[in-house]
């Protein structure tokens, strides 16, 4: 369960949508999560298989369904391994100011 | 709606040890207090008895979370429910549901956590998603290297905890 896996499943820009679909709703199906993307079902399925060999997502049955959930375990220990205890607190104020900034009123 | 049956929240890590080291882990304050924000769990782990997690807070302890031994099959299955109560805000919230299921796969051991049955529209789901990923990852460097990660320290858990409690008020 290699790194370069995790950063191989990230490299790509269908695979980070996946992920950000699962972060907004977990549990989904495969099918609910190709629906309204221009990708097939296959594409789909060949990038789930991907990201769950990466473990950056994690799988459970239901009945016949297979429902995907986001696993960010392995981006934890990445950023645990280059930041910091004290750089931590620096990085989310600049994070949230950029967030505010890039947003306007929030 | 059937989506209530879904798990909410499954996170898995691959760590290279045992499983009867990783039961352990989960289940003995000395090594909960090292990964787990500082936390000292404290249970016998029987069906049906309280499972409490202490945090050391102003020169002494409190309670950080509680809940009930559901299932108890060391070292392949555990499961609790789950109280969060650091925050007042978060007090009246029905409990959730914490689930830690652990299998051996061939030179390491697969440990799937499973975090459910929440209340509706439960004000702890950001403390859950930033939380257990930085748990898990602790854990495992705990059990493969000796040292837990610097994020999960009692110190870094103060500072989390504040956050939540913030996060809470706001919403």
């Amino acid at each position: 369960m290699g790194m370069d896996l995790v950063f191989k499943a990230l490299a790509d820009p269908s695979r980070r949508k996946l992920l950000d679909r699962l972060r907004a709703r977990n549990g989904q199906t495969l099918s609910e999560l190709g629906s309204g993307l221009d990708m097939t079902r296959q594409a789909v399925a060949k990038h789930l298989a991907l990201l769950e060999a990466a473990n950056l997502i994690a799988t459970r049955k239901r009945g016949r369904e297979k429902l995907h959930y986001l696993n960010p375990v392995p981006i934890q220990g990445i950023y645990e391994r280059w930041i910091g205890k004290f750089e931590r607190n620096r990085l989310r104020a600049l994070s949230d100011l950029k967030k505010a900034l890039e947003q306007g009123d929030d | 709606m059937a989506k209530h049956e879904k798990p909410s929240f499954v996170y898995v890590t691959y760590i290279a040890t045992t499983p009867e080291k990783l039961w352990k882990a989960l289940t003995d304050s000395t090594l909960t207090r090292q990964y787990w924000y500082g936390r000292r769990v404290a249970s016998d782990w029987k069906v049906g008895s309280p499972v409490t997690f202490w945090y050391e807070a102003d020169g002494g302890e409190a309670v950080s979370d509680r809940g009930i031994v559901l299932e108890s099959d060391p070292p392949r299955r555990l499961s609790y429910t789950w109280h969060v109560e650091f925050a007042e805000e978060l007090r009246d919230e029905h409990p959730s549901r914490v689930t830690f299921e652990i299998e051996p796969t061939g030179k390491e051991v697969k440990l799937t956590l499973i975090h459910d049955d929440f209340a509706p529209g439960s004000k702890i789901l950001e403390g859950v998603r930033s939380g257990w990923p930085a748990i898990l990852a602790s854990l495992k460097t705990m059990l493969e290297t000796g040292k837990p990660l610097t994020g999960t320290s009692a110190e870094a858990a103060a500072a989390a905890q504040a956050e939540v409690a913030a996060r809470t008020r706001k919403a």
